[in-house]
Formats: structure tokens, sequence, C-alpha cells
């Protein structure tokens, strides 16, 4: 049992934050800080930076720019980069459909995808949910028919975030709809956004803004090298994915530096004369959410020192439920300091209220997600009693 | 940074495990052990002394085994895995940790070998009837005629006080809080003991010009003493409320696997198994939290923040997993007969005995907006304190 990190790891997250701090341009993370939403432009910028660092896609295999960093290190990593606002690459292309294809594509498929997927060259979303299929992922229906050397796809997905930057997409698609087990007749593809038939709708949401997307498939003729890995195992493409997506999602770093900006927020709103920092109900309740997040840490800490073999942690399932819950909490509580201001959502010109609070609001709501996606909550505790308490 | 059990403290664990397991296995067994004062098993008692667990934390010079927190933590995890009623954290860690803290090298001897060899049993009369959670005393002052000291006033509740040897006792002197070792057949010393919720013992305690012997040298005061004291208390107590809601856990999830209702077993029902999935959540951030605090004061770092903040969490995680094991049962949780409704009385109990979760946050609350973010591998937790 030891209780700090060894010189090396101290060493090692002094680099992190040396470089996180000084080497990513001050103007987006500033952006992140106030926490705006960043322009492609910034997304594709600031992955360049870490990429041509080899910060990008540690997590990947060496010969594909992996570095073959410790479970430990790739959280110290990941915790240093959110806590200096520095916008994570790229989940789609760095943590779904890249190790994918490391994993599963051919040869070809890796010289042609891997490197440009890192550097942000192509810019991936993801088609998985449709209207139909969201939690139950494995009832989708879009299908993809075989024509010659071309697969032809029809069908809808949703939920496609940021599908409006995208360069390509990675669609898992129906290609034995008489399959015994639904999960047995579906197929990876993957394709460009401008090939003829694809339509991208955006979604409006809460918040005012436009994360989301349907997209439309009708008539697309995708080539068949296209197709990752088998036919008809891309459901064990995908929950290999999935598993990849709840590491790291318990977003700790990020809801530190939310909760050190709520702290701050509190010392700038004053009740008659007097700071609302000072107020012992506000902070009672910070320190509540501040020793929630520690035992959250602790327990990632856990997870990552005891998951060397590669195998998750049966306790990954707490740090998606519990970090999910943190994050909301931690935006709800800068949401209750911004009290009536926190009204002023939209406000442009002519306003004083301070943009922390505008902004506020809609973070809020648009965090509701965080419980839903990857996995809802709901599924978590599926996982935990089913998997671990054997329910 | 490493969370692993070395190959010692895994056979620490095994060894206390099967001597409790073996004692309190059957939670009948334990429940006739309460039954009867003096409320725990004196043959459980000298076991635990023969494996050395009664001195695991004092200097061997003292008659100890020189071992640290960690080890202090696998034990009283153990003692929450079966509820066991033996003093272990009032005894030992907390009134042998005062004598260990404070006692010169004399008193340390005298005291401390006998407790570690299971001949005596220790108690800390510190709480009172109107003082709530404080490391001050007031209800009883102590006063020098030639070279001895007097004690006078009440103390309570004391956990053990009825059955302890030597009671280790707080008393107002000039200046602050001094600490004074009262021997159980003094002159003056009337002691009423009764059984507490969980089954254990506490009792009143009333000094009448009783004499008593000053632990330490001088009459400075000893407030920083207690309060560290009963910081690795509240540590100790951590590891057990984990191991008490791990068995509180699990007896409920194998519960709902067999009991059925409807036809079905309860396990067939969602609105159940959700609930039991939301217990392993509060059960794991608990012990994350309780195991480093152990690290913390084995580092040497801030043990009393740390100490803060693993009650915080045992406390409203104790508080979340008693009370579902009870309902997720049914109602046979709340019968004396069956296991589990004692264990949410247990975790009801450690809940209350040196400050309770809303105690805890306004303590954390004080300091919020001294530090803009919490580094629990960072200062002032792994930094050796002055």
């Amino acid at each position: 049992m030891r209780l700090q990190l060894s010189p090396e790891m101290e060493a090692f997250r002094d680099e992190m934050r040396t470089f996180f701090t000084t080497q990513v341009p001050a103007e987006i993370r500033d952006t992140l800080a106030a926490r705006r939403h960043l322009s492609r432009e910034q997304y594709v910028q600031a992955q360049r930076v870490l990429n041509a660092a080899g910060l990008a896609v540690p997590h990947w295999p060496v010969e594909w720019g992996g570095r073959d960093w410790t479970p430990l290190q790739r959280h110290v990593w990941r915790e240093e980069m959110q806590l200096a606002n520095v916008p994570e690459p790229l989940a789609f292309n760095t943590s779904m459909i890249g190790p994918v294809i490391a994993a599963f594509g051919n040869q070809e498929q890796k010289e042609r995808f891997l490197a440009k997927t890192a550097n942000l060259d192509i810019w991936w979303c993801q088609g998985f949910s449709e209207p139909d299929a969201g939690s139950d992922l494995a009832s989708l229906r879009t299908t993809a028919v075989r024509d010659g050397d071309d697969w032809v796809v029809n069908g809808q997905k949703t939920w496609t975030t940021l599908g409006q930057h995208a360069d390509w997409i990675f669609c898992l698609v129906r290609t034995d709809p008489t399959a015994e087990k639904k999960q047995r007749g579906i197929s990876m593809l993957v394709f460009p956004m401008d090939t003829p038939g694809v339509t991208l709708r955006p979604i409006q949401l809460l918040d005012g803004g436009h994360e989301v997307n349907e997209v439309f498939f009708e008539d697309v003729r995708v080539p068949a090298e296209n197709l990752i890995g088998e036919e008809n195992r891309g459901w064990d493409y995908a929950k290999f994915l999935l598993g990849n997506e709840r590491v790291g999602i318990a977003r700790v770093g990020a809801t530190k530096k939310l909760i050190s900006q709520a702290k701050q927020y509190a010392r700038e709103v004053t009740v008659d004369g007097t700071p609302l920092s000072e107020d012992p109900r506000l902070t009672a309740r910070i320190a509540e959410l501040e020793n929630e997040l520690v035992a959250l840490e602790l327990t990632a800490l856990r997870v990552v020192a005891n998951s060397a073999d590669g195998k998750p942690h049966p306790a990954s399932s707490v740090l998606k439920l519990r970090g999910s819950e943190l994050q909301q909490a931690a935006t709800e509580l800068i949401v209750d300091i911004a009290g009536p201001l926190s009204l002023a959502s939209f406000a442009d010109g002519g306003s004083e209220v301070p943009d922390w609070a505008r902004v506020a609001t809609p973070e809020y709501l648009n965090y509701r997600k965080v419980s839903i996606y990857g996995g809802s909550n709901e599924v978590q505790r599926t996982i935990i009693a089913g998997t671990i308490l054997g329910l | 940074m490493d969370f692993q059990y070395d190959s010692e403290q895994n056979d620490l664990r095994e060894a206390v495990r099967g001597l409790l397991q073996r004692a309190y296995g059957d939670a009948e067994v334990r429940r006739q052990t309460v039954a009867t004062d003096p409320g725990f098993d004196e043959k459980t008692w000298a076991r635990l002394a023969e494996m050395g667990v009664l001195g695991l934390p004092f200097a061997e010079e003292d008659g100890g085994m020189g071992a640290g927190p960690i080890e202090v933590g696998i034990v009283a995890e153990e003692m929450g895995r079966v509820i066991a009623p033996e003093p272990f954290v009032e005894s030992v860690v907390l009134a042998g940790g005062l004598v260990a803290a404070v006692g010169t090298a004399a008193q340390r001897q005298a005291v401390l070998g006998p407790l570690s060899e299971g001949a005596t049993v220790l108690a800390v009369a510190h709480a009172e009837p109107r003082a709530r959670w404080s490391t001050g005393a007031r209800g009883v002052t102590a006063t020098q005629e030639g070279g001895s000291w007097r004690l006078t006033g009440v103390k309570e509740p004391v956990l053990a006080g009825a059955r302890a040897d030597v009671l280790v006792v707080s008393a107002a002197v000039d200046g602050g809080t001094a600490l004074f070792l009262v021997q159980g057949d003094a002159e003056g010393l009337t002691r009423t003991g009764y059984a507490t919720h969980d089954g254990t013992r506490a009792a009143n305690v009333t000094f009448a010009g009783t004499p008593a012997e000053l632990l330490g040298e001088g009459t400075a005061d000893r407030s920083a003493d207690v309060e560290r004291a009963q910081s690795l208390a509240r540590i100790a107590y951590a590891n057990e409320a984990v191991g008490a809601m791990e068995t509180a856990l699990r007896t409920t999830a194998e519960y709902l696997k067999t009991r059925k209702q409807f036809g079905v077993t309860l396990n067939r029902f969602q609105a159940l198994t959700f609930r039991a999935a939301d217990m392993y959540v509060s059960v794991e951030l608990a012990r994350s939290t309780a195991l480093w605090a152990s690290m913390v004061a084995d580092t040497g770092g801030d043990v009393v923040a740390a100490a803060d903040r693993a009650r915080l969490q045992t406390s409203r995680a104790g508080r979340h997993v008693g009370k579902e094991a009870i309902q997720l049962h049914g109602g046979i949780g709340v019968t004396a007969e069956y296991s589990v409704g004692h264990y949410t009385s247990r975790l009801t109990a450690i809940d209350h005995v040196l400050g309770d979760g809303d105690w805890a946050a306004a303590r954390l609350a004080a300091k919020v907006d001294g530090y803009p973010t919490v580094d629990p591998l960072g200062a002032p937790y792994t930094t050796a304190q002055g």
C-alpha cells in the first residue's frame, strides 16, 4: 500500500501538466474554461498539437502511435488534460473507430485510416443509435444489401454527435436479417459523409445548440472494401468500442474544474453585501460534492491500478454512474449560484450578467445527456446488479 | 501509488477473518453473546490478543506489534464484517492510542502491555451528557491535592465503561483539558452500565473525588492529542463500517435471489435490483475513502482532514446501505432474530460515536473556500504534518 505517486509518476504528471498548460493555444483553453462550444478548427488545432507530441492516441498499439503506457499513466494524462481545459482528442476517432480498426481492420485499412484518424485529418462520426434502437442498440434496422462490389445502405441513424463536422461515418448496419439472434446479423461499414444518398439533419437541443444530428441513408453505395472486420461480426466490434467509451468516463478532472469555478463564482455573487461564498448551506453543499468526488477519484485510481491485465474492473460501472451524477451536480451547483442571473441565458450585448451565469443553465440542461449516453445509468445499474451482485 | 495489500497484510486479514468467522460466522452466536454482560466474548478477546491484534498499533518496546493504521484498518473491517462486539476500536485504537500518544514511557509499558496481552480492557471516558462531540472536557474537573489528582463529575456514554479495567479520562484543569488514568476499582468511582441498541455496552461513569493519575507530563492542554486520537479512531470506524456495509449488501443480494413473492424470486423485480446496485455504489465509494484515509494516516499526512472525509463518506453510505438493507428484506429485516437489522444498528451506532456526517460536513465546509481543488494524492494528505 502506498499513497504517493512514484517519483517517475510525479515527473510524468509534471510533464503532462507543463505540456497542456503551455503548448495548447490559450485561446482554445480559454474557450473551454468559459464553458463555450469549440469550433471545428479549434478541435482540429488542439488535437494536432497533441498528436505532434505523441499525446493524442497513447492507448493505441505502439506501431500506430501508441505509447504503451500503464493504466495509471493514461489516467493522469486524461485528468491533467481536463484540469488544464484542454479539449480531449475526439472520442469518435481516438477511443472508438481508431482502436476498432487497429484491432479488427485489415492492413490496408490500417494504413489508409489510422494516421489520419489520429491527426484528425479525417473527422469521424458515429452511426449507431436509431429512432427505435437506443439502449437496445441490437434492434437497429438500417440495412446493407450486397450488390456486386458494393453494399447498398438504407435507413436512419440519430444522435450523431458533431456529425456536421464529420468527413466519415462508422456505421452499424444489418447485413443478415435472418440471423437467429439479432446481434449476429450486424456489420460495421465506414463511408464518407458526402457519399450520394447521405443526408444530415440537425437536431436542435434544449440549450439552443447544435450538437447532434439525424443521418438518413437512401441507396447509399459503399464499396465492399469499406467493411471493417468480418461480415456479421459488427456487434463484437461495437461492444469492444463501447468498452473503450466507458474508459475515462468518470471525468473527475473536468468536474474538479467545474467546482473550482463554482467557488470563484460564489465569491462574485453578493447577497445584501455578503459574498455567497460565505453562506454555510452553500459551503456544506460544496463540501459534500467535493467529498463524493474524492471518493470517485480514489475509486477510479483503484480501478486503474488493478486493471493492468487489460480487463475492465467490475467497478467501472460505478465510475460511469457516479461520474455522470457528479458532473450534473456540479453544473446544477453553478446554476444555483447564478440564481436569477441564470435566466439571462441568451443575453448578448447590453446585459450586465456575467458570461458564466449566462451559460450556466444551457450547460446544466445539456449535461442531462451524460447520464444517458455511453450506456445510460439504468444500463449501468443493470450491469452492476447482474454482473457484480449476481441478481 | 499502490492500493494492494502486501502478503503480510493479506495474511493478517485471512487470520483475523478466520478467527472472527469461527466466533461469529453464525449470527445467532453474536446474538447470544451480546445478550449478557460484558456484551462481548472474553475468549474471543483473548484469542485476538494471542494473534497480536490487541497490540497492533503500539510500539514493540511498549508491548505492541509496531504495526500501523493500514493493519488497524484491516482488523476493523473484519470486525465490521461480522459486527464482532469486542471493543477493538474503543479499547485499542482510541483508549490505547491516547495512552501511546500522551503517556510517559512507564505508563505506556504499564498500560499497553497488559492491553496487548488481553489481560485488561481499556475505555475512554470523554463523552459528556452536555458536550455532544468535542475535544475538550467540561463536565469532569481535576484538582490537585498535595501530589495527587482527584476527579469530580460525570462522563456518559462511556463505551465499554463498566467492563473496563482502566479508564482514560479527560478532565478540565486550569489551562484546558488534561488526561488521566483511573483504575476500575478506584474509590469514589461509580459505574452504571447498560446495553446500547447495537448490542454493545456503555456506562454512566460518575467521579466523586476519585483518585487519578495524570497521563503524560504536565497539564498543558491535550485537546489536540484528543483530536488526533479521535481522528485515527474515526478512520478505523470507517473501515469497520465498510466491513459491515459489505455484509449487509451481500446478505441483501442473497435474500433477493432466494426469497419468493408473486411466484418469482425478488431479483426479478428491477425496482429492487436497481436499489441493490445503488447500495454497491455507496459501498465501493466508501471503501475507497476508508482505505485512502488509512493510507494518509500511514503516510503521516493530515489525519484530521482525512478522517473528516472518511467520516462524511461512511456516514452517508452507512445510512443509505443500512436503511436499504432492511427495506429490501421487508419485515424480517426489523426482527431481532435475523441478522441484517443488527448491521444497520451497528452502522447507526458508529455514526454517532465521534461525529456524524453533518458534523464532518460542517468542518469540511468551513475550509472549502481556502483552496481551488482537492488532490487526494497531494498536500495536505501526503505531506508530513509538523
